[in-house]
């Protein structure tokens, strides 16, 4: 099912917009925003060396902090007048960001989410549950806008109070649910113990995004809810959710083209990736009015493929998220992302799927200390399938990531759960060394 | 008869063993028995309750990981040899002993053992045709 006839045009089609879109959003940020201006005459770029899509790697990169730096409308192309909505990242340190949106961009979103939703099978049949937060939240907003388009029963729910989710969840029969999949693992963990069970309910899809998730996550969410588990990407900056998205055939997350132009690039060289290579997602809006994005960096690690899709879609595909190029942490010289340690912990029984790593330095060593729930009280028959537990979990990871961890086995629910992203990783590190 | 023994996962932090035994204090549940196997990083706790189905279920409420193990209390004669006694006859019938703890009961001048094997029915009626005392769980959970 396709939203629109855009979402089928060939390669050639495709950039052929990209290319006139594309100079336009240069020559416009070179005109009305100080700091692209600047950015391009540092390196001697005018909006018309712009001539073909491959051109873009002669633009500096943005980068998040430019965004903090610009606090609060810095930005902006448009005054004050011209925008119609506000929306705003928290950030885990400094100054928050703040995006604007005029009211073509509102529409151009709304767009890219309805596309989003009718790849994921939403109808007017259905009833979508948002359990995103409503806020300065893009989530809650850029779905809801998206359900109506595509005219779906929209139950704008927000996030949190789990047991409230589930009763309306049973009692208006709801088929879409909306949320972080971390909270999604926590509402299926209140169900269990409301005795709530998947043919209690309704549900056939889920759109999750905020926040990635494994392979192996999503095995537990379809098994336990039975429902198709769609995932989609987007960032604040620029726009929120409806970049790109996952139809119900799991082949990766397609890119609204027309909207957005994708790079990959080596996140330490900056260097622009042939195709099919793994790196990090650089992202230029192509219509933005109210705070036009050139080449901003994701810090987000995937790969794109180019052919078509078995749903039809012509548009790139952006792999899940491998992880982030800011969450891979160094620890004894090896790269580890937090998603690898989730992947194998999900294969283990016995034990929850919330987890904490823990970082710290001894002696001058890094070590690592992976902290899981025990939930399988039948293990506690023999000490040794305790330890014999522990050692599964150390050796698995091992295995994975070539480097020794400390287990440590907590009671059930002792660890943080979060409607928002999760903070999995504690980084106790001594900077100085 | 077989007796339930309930095994409670401990985390190595101080306190964790206090929450237990409040927790079992404030419903009402008696502990007749308790043994801690313990190393530096994990404890498993295992009691001989009073009540021990409400116990599963309240300490499973109060967060903690809970499991129910059949074991076997043997009334064990307070003099020289008479655990012995009680052993020789698991060990000839290669009945592997996992664990076991003892205590003084109350009312009777026998020491209470409670032993976890590997077939603890087999093990029942092998002790009890060598006439070793095997107590109920109404001696046991009532001491």
């Amino acid at each position: 099912m396709l939203w629109s006839p855009s979402e089928t045009l060939s390669r050639s089609e495709i950039e052929a917009i990209q290319l006139e879109r594309l100079k336009w959003q240069v020559s416009y940020a070179y005109e009305r925003v100080p700091f692209y201006k600047k950015g391009m005459d540092e390196v001697g770029v005018r909006p018309e060396h712009i001539t073909k899509l491959s051109d873009i790697s002669k633009l500096p990169f943005t980068v998040k902090t430019d965004l903090r730096d610009n606090y609060p409308t810095g930005l902006f192309a448009v005054p004050n007048k011209d925008i119609v909505r506000f929306h705003s990242s928290s950030g885990t340190t400094g100054k928050p960001i703040i995006v604007g949106y005029t009211r073509n961009d509102m529409e151009n979103w709304t767009e890219c989410c309805a596309r989003m939703c009718t790849a994921a099978g939403v109808t007017q049949d259905d009833v979508a549950q948002v359990a995103f937060g409503y806020g300065l939240f893009t989530g809650g907003f850029g779905l809801h806008y998206g359900l109506e388009r595509v005219g779906a029963s929209v139950l704008p729910i927000s996030s949190g109070n789990s047991e409230r989710q589930i009763m309306f969840m049973k009692d208006l029969k709801t088929t879409v649910l909306i949320a972080t999949p971390s909270y999604v693992l926590h509402l299926a963990e209140i169900m269990a113990d409301m005795g709530v069970t998947k043919d209690d309910i309704s549900l056939k899809t889920g759109m999750f995004g905020g926040e990635g998730h494994t392979p192996e996550m999503r095995v537990q969410i379809e098994e336990r809810l039975g429902i198709n588990d769609t995932q989609n990407y987007g960032l604040t900056e620029l726009c929120g959710p409806g970049l790109s998205y996952e139809c119900l055939h799991h082949t990766g997350m397609h890119i609204n083209e027309d909207f957005f132009l994708a790079e990959i690039i080596d996140p330490v060289s900056g260097e622009v990736l042939p195709k099919g290579c793994e790196g990090e997602l650089v992202i230029s809006t192509l219509t933005k009015e109210g705070i036009p994005m050139l080449r901003y960096r994701t810090k987000d690690i995937t790969t794109l493929t180019y052919d078509q899709c078995a749903c039809g879609r012509t548009f790139a595909r952006m792999d899940l998220v491998r992880g982030r190029s800011d969450d891979m942490m160094v620890i004894r010289g090896v790269n580890v992302f937090p998603s690898q340690v989730e992947a194998v912990l999900m294969g283990i029984e016995g034990i929850g799927q919330h987890y904490q790593l823990i970082v710290t330095t001894e002696k001058y060593m890094d070590k690592m200390e992976v902290q899981v729930e025990l939930l399988d009280g039948a293990i506690l028959d023999s000490y040794s399938n305790l330890e014999k537990l522990a050692n599964e979990i150390r050796h698995k990871i091992r295995t994975v990531l070539q480097i020794d961890v400390k287990v440590t086995l907590l009671n059930p629910k002792t660890l943080e759960r979060t409607a928002g992203k999760s903070h999995r990783v504690i980084d106790r590190r001594s900077k100085s060394f | 008869m077989l007796v339930r023994q309930i095994n409670v996962f401990l985390e190595n932090q101080s306190g964790r063993l206090a929450e237990v035994t409040k927790t079992l204090g404030d419903n009402d549940i008696d502990i007749r028995a308790l043994y801690i196997a313990d190393t530096t990083e994990y404890g498993i706790l295992r009691m001989i309750l009073d009540k021990p189905e409400k116990a599963v279920d309240i300490l499973t409420q109060a967060g903690f990981t809970v499991s129910s193990t059949p074991v076997i209390a043997l009334a064990i004669a307070d003099k020289p040899g008479t655990l012995d006694h009680a052993l020789s006859i698991l060990s000839q019938g290669s009945l592997s002993l996992e664990y076991l703890y003892a205590y003084v009961g109350r009312s009777s001048d026998d020491a209470v053992v409670v032993i976890r094997v590997q077939d603890p029915e087999l093990a029942l009626t092998k002790l009890e045709e060598a006439g070793i005392r095997v107590l109920s769980s109404e001696e046991v959970y009532g001491v």
